[in-house]
């Protein structure tokens, strides 16, 4: 198989311009003559499915939530990048671009880079028109805020409800085309698997989560818009539907997955309390402007935090990078934090966390601004742990947040399967090997709402036949093959629960394949999932049936795919033997940082479904930097 | 702790449901709430039985997935807060917890704590937006918004769409879930002109889905775990008259 990322000729600041005037367009009157078929509405999915519901496709979309503002874009806290430059301190698409691609450490794709920042401009114009209620400054113009360690203020916020705000804008802009019948929305209705017509995405199999019906539909081209696969590390900070099926089912059926072992693990998250916990609440990052993390310096310390004096205090951010301080991006601050509790001088009940200690700011600014800047996150914290931030340092720990890694796209959003696109986290398209603060909700919403709606034209002008029959005999087979799976999984009758497994899982990924990776962790790591893997097949307990509502077996079969794909990302993790952004490989440092090899993995991992089991075919996607000088990447 | 529940089972739709016992031991304070009720469930799916279905997603408050009716009280005993940001610590050892579905028409029950809210997106996709097309819009700063009426229209677009409100409303209205929407888009320049057909579409949508008139008891507000206020309701109300005069 060739990688063809199909990147426009010319310079880049005019390849965008140039490919859209090159593109194919549908004809106004034929639009309705094709249907698009969206899985997710989360900010990807709602912005794709809108925009392309108002040029006239017939969409159809669908969700397993009960409704489509509850995907997981609606947690997210800090804010949006874009370059507006409305703080008039420098700011411009280049800045932007050139801060995106060394943040991802050298690993994501010039091109899309380029034209994620070119159309993050438009992001915000849209968003306020449809009534985002973003801060304000008190002239009523925009307020923004430097987020993540960037030294412009390019970040646009709704408080720290800022993913909320923008996915209430792009839900309630599908609403409206619910309400006029151009898209079709099915709610509480489960992919779980794509169908493909010689060769070409042409539909999906679906299960309605409330009766248990498997049915079919088809389209003349399918969108994946189903977020990314934190939870393969079973605590992370996503909702806890989060999930790979939809992904994985379609690198199954021939979709190159690329860069799996790119995760990343956010600094600032509320540490695990019990074996009984469910999920990891993340505190904005933020907090990082005010706060100041310390660990004490003796290992085995465990007074108080006020009991320590400040010279027996190890400001370890600070002292190592001095420059950048306790603003060190996130993935180098998460493994400063490891390697403190490492150390044994882990804070807390379970000596699992670091201090995020805001006495210094409440001194020096009151407790008043700290309550005007923060007051909703310490209000969450409390809750929580049932310590008042106010009075003692929070205790924080990283924890797998986001992946970089996903389906492979070219530069059209085009997976290697014809006809199927994959917009937001779960594509791999921007971010490289590490994702900086505030630019996951502005990729999303650009590959929905500016990229594909045009790229995916392209491709539909060419598909004269419409779509297939869903009764064809494609789409049988592939329902019985999901109608199987579901027995199996019910007939097992062992002695486990789904989630027994899914901890169990977690443990081993976060363990040998989390924030630090070796090569005899990863082999390990490969070989316990292959038996965790044989045990789920024969051990776990699914009650009920299949032909009602059944969160069981909803979950066990989104566990089921998780234990095949953390395979792969381990696969990934071994195959790559270098430390980038998100993926720190021990035996790749300098001094405790990564140590980057680009003569030898300046590329794209695009790895090729093989069987279950099967080795998978790595083929290799070459990376060019023409106008970013690869560089060492330091924040001393 | 030791705590017991009584939780309301119900299958599907057309079974009568009833409450069922089960006393829970080895409850930890830290736990949230329902982290308790996973808990119980593994522990009813190891002796073979059926678990309590119940909804959930970010469990940080932010989603609307979550929501059932505690001892009475929709979200539970404390203020301002959603099911799953609920802790053990707010309960004693040894307490009774009555577990129940949000109970309204229009919201039918899909099994055990799960209803269907879907009426309530129906309310939106009758109005609920500013119609702007893709890549139309002016610059973000071309519209100034006065800092007040942003922050005010913040307040009103902060529900979450749980339905706690209706839940808790004797008359099973969505009059709160709809004014915080009307009052968001109505505070904004932007949605200056759909504002009062807005208003008058919306709500006839929510009485034809089933949803009961307001009649001003306010056990929304207090129920509301976004504290959208009642006075929202006055301003939908104003909107609704002007919208009904004009022929909107
Ligand atoms: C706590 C938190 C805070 C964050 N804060 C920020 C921030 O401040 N700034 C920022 O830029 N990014 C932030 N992020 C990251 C960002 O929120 C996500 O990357 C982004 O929202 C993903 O959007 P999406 O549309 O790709 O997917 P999602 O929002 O995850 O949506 C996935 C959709 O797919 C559907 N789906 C999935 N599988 C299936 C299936 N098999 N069948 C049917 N439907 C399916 C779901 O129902 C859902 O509708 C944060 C993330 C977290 C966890
Ligand atoms: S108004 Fe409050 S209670 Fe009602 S749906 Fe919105 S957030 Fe929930
Ligand atoms: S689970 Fe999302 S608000 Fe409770």
């Amino acid at each position: 198989m060739q990688l063809d990322s199909k990147i426009p000729e010319g310079p880049i600041q005019d390849k965008w311009d140039k490919h859209r005037f090159d593109m194919k367009l549908v004809n106004p009157a034929n639009k309705r003559k094709h249907t698009v078929i969206v899985v997710g509405s989360g900010l990807a999915g709602a912005s794709a499915a809108a925009t392309m519901g108002e040029l006239g496709y017939e969409v159809k979309c669908f969700c397993f939530q009960d409704s489509p503002r509850r995907a997981h874009s609606i947690a997210a806290q800090g804010g949006i990048n874009a370059a507006k430059n409305y703080q008039n301190d420098g700011d411009s698409i280049y800045r932007l671009f050139y801060d995106t691609v060394k943040g991802g450490d050298f690993r994501s794709r010039e091109a899309n880079v380029y034209r994620l920042a070119q159309v993050s401009v438009e992001i915000i114009d849209q968003c306020a028109a449809q009534g985002v209620p973003f801060a304000r400054e008190y002239g009523g113009q925009l307020g923004n805020r430097s987020f993540g360690g960037a030294q412009v203020s390019r970040t646009f916020y709704a408080r720290g409800q800022t993913g909320q705000q923008l996915l209430l804008g792009a839900y309630q802009a599908l609403a409206k085309q619910i309400g006029e019948g151009k898209v079709e929305m099915f709610t509480r209705t489960e992919m779980l698997d794509l169908v493909l017509v010689d060769g070409q995405a042409k539909g999906v199999v679906v299960r309605n989560l409330v009766t248990g019906d498997v049915t079919s539909h088809s389209a003349d081209a399918v969108v994946l818009a189903t977020g990314g696969y934190s939870n393969v590390f079973y605590l992370s900070t996503n909702a806890k539907g989060c999930n790979v099926t939809a992904a994985w089912r379609a690198h199954r059926r021939g979709a190159l997955m690329a860069n799996p072992c790119y995760t990343q693990i956010h600094p600032t998250c509320i540490p695990q309390s019990g074996d009984y916990q469910s999920k990891l609440t993340l505190m904005s990052e933020s907090l990082r402007n005010d706060g100041r993390i310390w660990v004490p310096q003796e290992p085995g310390d465990s007074r108080v935090a006020g009991s320590i004096p400040e010279t027996e205090r190890d400001y370890y951010l600070e002292r190592i990078y001095p420059s950048f301080g306790n603003l060190a991006p996130r993935d180098v601050s998460s493994r400063r934090a490891k390697e403190a509790v490492d150390m044994g001088k882990g804070v807390g009940p379970q000596a699992n966390g670091v201090y995020l200690d805001f006495k210094d700011a409440i001194g020096r600014l009151g407790q008043d601004t700290i309550a005007e800047r923060y007051g909703n996150l310490f209000d969450m914290y409390q809750q929580i742990t049932g310590e008042n931030p106010y009075q003692v340092p929070m205790r924080i720990y990283p924890a797998p947040h986001y992946t970089m890694g996903g389906l492979w796209v070219d530069y059209n959003l085009e997976s290697t399967i014809p006809g199927l696109f994959v917009v937001g986290e779960a594509n791999f398209s921007d971010h490289g090997a590490n994702r900086l603060g505030a630019s996951a909700l502005m990729q999303g919403l650009a590959d929905g709402y500016f990229v594909l709606p045009y790229t995916i034209g392209n491709y539909l002008a060419t598909q004269k036949d419409g779509a297939p029959s869903a009764d064809s005999s494609e789409f049988k087979e592939v329902e019985r093959e999901v109608n199987e799976k579901t027995q199996k999984l019910l007939n097992v009758d062992g002695k486990r629960t789904a989630e027994w497994f899914h901890r169990e899982l977690g443990k081993i990924v976060w363990d040998k394949c989390g924030m630090a990776r070796n090569e005899a962790g990863l082999n390990q790591a490969l070989e316990e999932i292959r038996n965790l893997r044989g045990e789920f097949w024969k051990d776990v307990r699914v009650p009920g049936s299949g032909k009602d509502f059944n969160q069981t077996l909803e979950h066990a079969g989104r566990v089921a795919d998780f234990l095949e794909f953390a395979e792969l990302m381990c696969e990934d993790a071994l195959q790559r033997d270098e430390s980038c952004g998100g993926h720190f490989r021990e035996e790749h440092q300098v001094d405790g940082e990564a140590k980057r090899n680009d003569e030898d993995f300046a590329y794209v991992a695009a790895w090729e479904f093989k069987g279950v089991g099967e080795k998978p075919e790595l083929h290799k996607e070459n990376l060019e930097f023409e106008n970013v000088h690869l560089a060492v990447r330091s924040y001393k | 702790m030791k705590i017991t529940l009584q939780v309301w089972r119900q299958a599907n739709a057309n079974d009568e449901g009833r409450f069922e016992t089960y006393h829970q031991g080895g409850v930890n304070e830290e736990m949230s709430f329902l982290e308790m009720l996973d808990v119980l469930n593994e522990s009813l799916i190891n002796e073979g039985k059926e678990p309590v279905a119940f909804e959930s997603d970010c469990r940080e408050g932010i989603c609307g997935a979550c929501g059932m009716v505690i001892s009475g009280s929709p979200h539970g005993p404390k203020k301002a807060i959603t099911t799953c940001q609920l802790h053990m610590r707010s309960f004693s050892d040894g307490e009774e917890i009555w577990l129940e579905p949000w109970r309204a028409k229009a919201f039918p029950v899909v099994k055990d704590l799960v209803v269907d809210r879907s009426s309530l997106d129906r309310i939106v996709e009758s109005g609920g937006f500013i119609s702007v097309r893709t890549g139309s819009a002016p610059d973000a700063n071309a519209i100034a918004v006065p800092k007040s009426n942003a922050d005010r229209a913040f307040d009103a677009a902060a529900c979450i769409g749980c339905g706690a409100c209706v839940a808790a409303c004797p008359n099973a209205s969505a009059m709160l879930f709809t004014s915080a929407k009307v009052a968001h888009l109505g505070l904004l320049p932007q949605g200056q002109p759909e504002r009062f057909s807005r208003a008058v579409s919306m709500v006839a949508t929510m009485d034809q889905q089933g949803f009961g008139y307001c009649t001003n008891h306010g056990a929304c507000q207090t129920a509301c775990p976004k504290e959208i206020s009642i006075d929202l309701i006055a301003m939908l109300n104003r909107d609704l008259a002007i919208g009904a005069l004009s022929g909107a």
